[in-house]
């Protein structure tokens, strides 16, 4: 008998190893799959019944916060508010039980959580007082700055973005249409359902941010990128070449000219072509001066192609066509923002940055500093660079010749007293009968004399009319209001 | 004594780490140190301890091991049932208390293992009393799909667990008589060599008592349970490898039967297989689990901080997949140790034994802890198609908890009982 309990014990020994390896299967080899499932809701569970942070604009308002729950009967603790409504609901994003997280909710979840590990070793000295460990995370963006926008966009599809060029830290944030995170993110998970269906279903769709998840034509303001890479080659000087005064210029291969702008005839060295605009210079410029090559590589160096490093979730690329080697109509017309370019509204924000910084394009961001709920620091942003298009010389070039834009060219309606502004308008045909276009201005403007404080892009979709003043004459009043909202907020000029 | 005073030591430990995963639990769910610290305390050292007390008085030779393993899983299933729902802990603590109690009476009253062969036949007859008693109308119960429960009043209680070790004792007492004549008789079928069909009878009973339960109580761990109990003992008391062969082709074939004729055993499979295919419905409490036990990692989430993963019956049939959340694999791994300790005690306890009744007992009674174990464990962990069964000694439940302290009495009476003769037959050589 002694024989049979003995393979007895190896037995129950051999199949408690088997548990032991199935065990190590699920919590070792699989545990990264398994958390993942999208039909797992530990961590969003575990979250959801923690405390969380709030989030705060830079100037004090308090964009996002958890207040305790009276209702007995619901399951969740605490209930995420958002008191401005849509005015920041596409950068906090919602935070939602059925839907998980979005824009700076999911962005920085752990720190808001207090589930970083530096916050969790800060945590040790509280295990026996019963005190929140969490983040407060603070915003760059200015409540003021974002009202003004929203305020002057109004009812038509478009973004704002305003920026510091100096650290890349984001001013204003805004598109329309938007939408309100409270009803996405109630608890009450009916409510929560039929406003996810309503905002997925609904026109413009709200729940993107536009800002930085869409990209359009961008128009005549590429013509800032396609100078710049003229400067950056080499080959183009702000003397040199001066390019013909024309009506249209006709590209190799076809016979399709490019017009000027209500068939006016323009030329001349770069500063007078960016001034007015000049639609063949421009495709003369990017097609036969600068060349394919160049125009790829240049364009990768202005950061298209690649999505910006940005510190919300999904940001969407610029692009610009690699496939014009052997095709100079539509180099020629991508050098003027048509054909296959498109940019992002935060894109074109770090165009006009890059040329008031000195030619370095920093990293864009939304976070300035996170703290904790007795206001010590827990982590700062840390600025750094992105991309460095120009060299200084070339950036102080192209940053005159913008200057110049606005003192006397197509982007006048920049021009604010005391301050040094510069621009570059734009208006993307979309083609259609009657015409329609998407009307950007991209700027700067700061002290006079010193490096500009503030960047802006602006684009407004579907507007009517064609021609090259439309942008000015739509765009530009709004980006002028942000501009001197934002100068306001730094201390003037 | 000196067995005892290792007891002793083991026991302080187990019950100094239940205390401090009590305090650990409380900080994690509330961040505050419990109130009740003290006398939380004083209740378990006082019941642990009164154990120990009882085993010193009553089995002072018997194996030191078993008990400071039960009292840690005991203590380990208070403090995560008192984390998941505070009102089921009180009931656990006094179903600990009625189990301790039923513990130390085990010992009082049964002085030899052989008491309790005598009444071998009345076992029998309880047992198969007690399984069947929930199918009677008025009395029976049907709770979470399963009718094996019995109900007066207030009190409900499931008879299966105590027709365990009721049934086990029969076995042991009527295979003890009948090992010589079963392992020699001869049935030649063609060229098998069976045993003869006489004594295939009781295999037989014992393969129907096992399809009644597993058809009409719906009760598949359990019916698994009492099969291999009977002819993994049969298989001992004979060395006779046919009888596992023929028990095992018999559960087989039931167990076919069943998965076509019965929804119930088809679900069960199909969502062993792939529960993915009915997330929210039968696959729900089964991938819950699994995500409950990846959440845990290395480590766990550290008691009282599981929780996060919601899963049904998480106090009952599903605790090891909480354990596994909180604890982590390395907390998951020391049950599964501690649960082979108590089988490897149990067995050199069996072959210890001086006569084939306390060997057959032994074994068969750490082969209901061991083999109860498995099953349920590796059912949370999809080893196994998931049959419901408590988790001994740490599962919720009144029934299955003071039915294994009887059992583990009854395996350290054997061991005590072994002792003492072998003491007095080297007294006898040392006289001589």
């Amino acid at each position: 008998m002694n024989r049979s309990i003995f393979r007895l014990g190896v037995f129950m020994i051999v199949i408690f190893a088997a548990l032991f390896v199935k065990l190590n299967w699920i919590q070792v080899v699989q545990k990264d799959e398994l958390d993942n499932n999208p039909l797992n809701s530990a961590q969003v569970r575990r979250d959801f019944n923690r405390p969380r942070g709030t989030i705060i604009s830079a100037d004090g308002a308090i964009l996002a916060q958890s207040k305790k729950t009276d209702d007995p009967s619901s399951e969740f603790d605490r209930q995420r508010e958002y008191p401005l409504g849509d005015l920041f609901g596409q950068v906090t994003g919602f935070f939602s039980f059925r839907y998980g997280s979005s824009g700076v909710e999911k962005q920085y979840n752990d720190e808001l959580a207090g589930a970083t590990f530096s916050q969790q070793v800060r945590g040790f000295g509280d295990l026996f007082v019963s005190r929140e460990n969490v983040g407060n995370v603070v915003l760059s963006l200015r409540k003021d700055i974002q009202q003004v926008a929203k305020d002057q966009l109004g009812n038509r599809e478009g973004s704002v973005v305003a920026l510091d060029p100096r650290d890349g830290s984001i001013l204003g944030f805004w598109s329309f249409p938007s939408y309100d995170p409270n009803t996405v993110s109630s608890n009450d998970s009916e409510i929560s359902k039929s406003a996810w269906e309503l905002l997925n279903a609904a026109p413009g769709t709200p729940m993107r941010a536009h800002m930085y998840q869409d990209r359009y034509f961008p128009g005549s303001t590429f013509k800032v990128v396609t100078g710049g890479i003229g400067l950056e080659t080499g080959k183009v000087t702000n003397s040199d070449p001066v390019y013909p005064f024309v009506s249209s210029y006709t590209p190799q291969d076809t016979n399709k000219p490019i017009r000027n702008f209500g068939g006016e005839t323009c030329g001349g060295p770069l500063p007078e072509i960016l001034r007015v605009s000049c639609n063949s210079s421009f495709a003369q410029m990017g097609a036969e001066t600068i060349g394919p090559v160049d125009m790829v590589a240049g364009t990768g160096k202005w950061g298209f192609n690649s999505a910006p490093r940005i510190d919300l979730p999904d940001p969407a690329k610029s692009v610009f066509p690699t496939d014009v080697g052997r095709n100079q109509p539509k180099l020629a017309q991508s050098s003027i923002g048509q054909n296959d370019v498109q940019a992002t509204p935060i894109q074109m924000a770090m165009v006009a940055g890059a040329v008031a910084n000195g030619g370095r394009m920093m990293t864009p961001h939304v976070m300035s500093e996170i703290r904790d709920p007795q206001g010590n620091l827990i982590k700062n942003y840390a600025v750094n660079e992105w991309l460095r298009p120009l060299s200084p010389a070339n950036a102080s070039a192209m940053y005159e010749d913008m200057l110049g834009v606005v003192r006397s060219g197509t982007a006048t309606g920049l021009q604010i007293a005391g301050c040094a502004v510069g621009g570059k308008t734009g208006t993307a045909q979309l083609g259609t009968e009657p015409p329609k276009s998407h009307t950007w201005i991209i700027g700067f403007a700061g002290p006079p004399n010193q490096p500009a404080t503030v960047a802006v892009a602006v684009v407004v979709l579907n507007q009517s009319g064609g021609s090259e003043a439309t942008g000015g004459r739509v765009a530009a009043p709004i980006a002028r209001a942000v501009l001197q909202t934002a100068l306001a907020a730094q201390g003037g000029c | 004594m000196s067995r005892r005073n290792s007891e002793l030591g083991m026991m302080l430990m187990a019950v100094i780490l239940t205390a401090s995963a009590y305090v650990l639990a409380s900080l994690g769910a509330t961040a505050e140190i419990p109130a009740n610290i003290v006398p939380f305390l004083i209740i378990v050292l006082g019941l642990f301890m009164g154990a120990h007390f009882a085993v010193r008085k009553l089995a002072p030779e018997s194996d030191p091991v078993l008990l400071p393993i039960v009292t840690l899983l005991n203590g380990l299933g208070y403090v995560v049932i008192a984390g998941l729902n505070e009102s089921l802990a009180a009931a656990q603590a006094t179903w600990t208390a009625v189990g301790i109690a039923a513990f130390v009476a085990t010992l009082w009253f049964v002085k030899r293992p052989r008491d309790l062969e005598r009444y071998r036949y009345t076992f029998a007859l309880v047992g198969i009393g007690l399984l069947l008693l929930p199918l009677v109308p008025g009395v029976g119960r049907t709770i979470n799909g399963s009718r094996i429960w019995v109900g007066f009043g207030p009190i409900s209680f499931q008879p299966g667990e105590i027709a365990k070790v009721v049934l086990a004792i029969f076995f042991a007492a009527y295979l003890a008589d009948n090992r010589e004549l079963i392992a020699n008789s001869q049935w030649k079928v063609g060229p098998l060599r069976l045993p003869h069909p006489k004594y295939l009878g009781p295999l037989l009973l014992a393969w129907g008592v096992t399809l009644v339960v597993m058809f009409y109580q719906r009760d598949l761990g359990s019916s698994l349970l009492f099969f291999a109990l009977f002819i993994v003992m049969i298989w001992v008391a004979t060395s006779r490898t046919s009888f596992l062969v023929i028990g095992t082709s018999l559960f087989a074939a039931g167990a076919f039967i069943a998965w076509n004729a019965f929804s119930h055993v088809k679900v069960r499979v199909d969502t062993w297989l792939n529960p993915w295919q009915d997330y929210s419905g039968t696959g729900y409490q089964i991938i819950q689990g699994t995500f409950a036990i990846a959440f845990g990692g290395l480590t766990g989430t550290g008691l009282g901080l599981g929780g996060e993963v919601r899963i049904p019956l998480a106090e009952n049939d599903y605790i090891f997949a909480v354990i596994a959340e909180e604890l982590g694999l390395l907390g998951g791994s020391i049950i599964l140790m501690a649960y082979l300790l108590i089988v490897g005690s149990g067995l050199r306890i069996a072959s210890r034994a001086q006569n084939s009744v306390d060997k057959l007992l032994a074994t068969g009674l750490t082969l209901l802890v061991g083999l109860q174990a498995f099953i349920i464990i590796a059912g949370v962990i999809r080893l196994l198609p998931l049959t419901g069964v408590a988790m001994p000694f740490i599962s919720y439940g009144g029934s299955s908890l003071v039915v294994n302290y009887v059992l583990v009495a009854l395996l350290l009476r054997i061991s005590d009982q072994t002792s003492r003769v072998e003491i007095n037959r080297s007294a006898e050589v040392v006289n001589a």
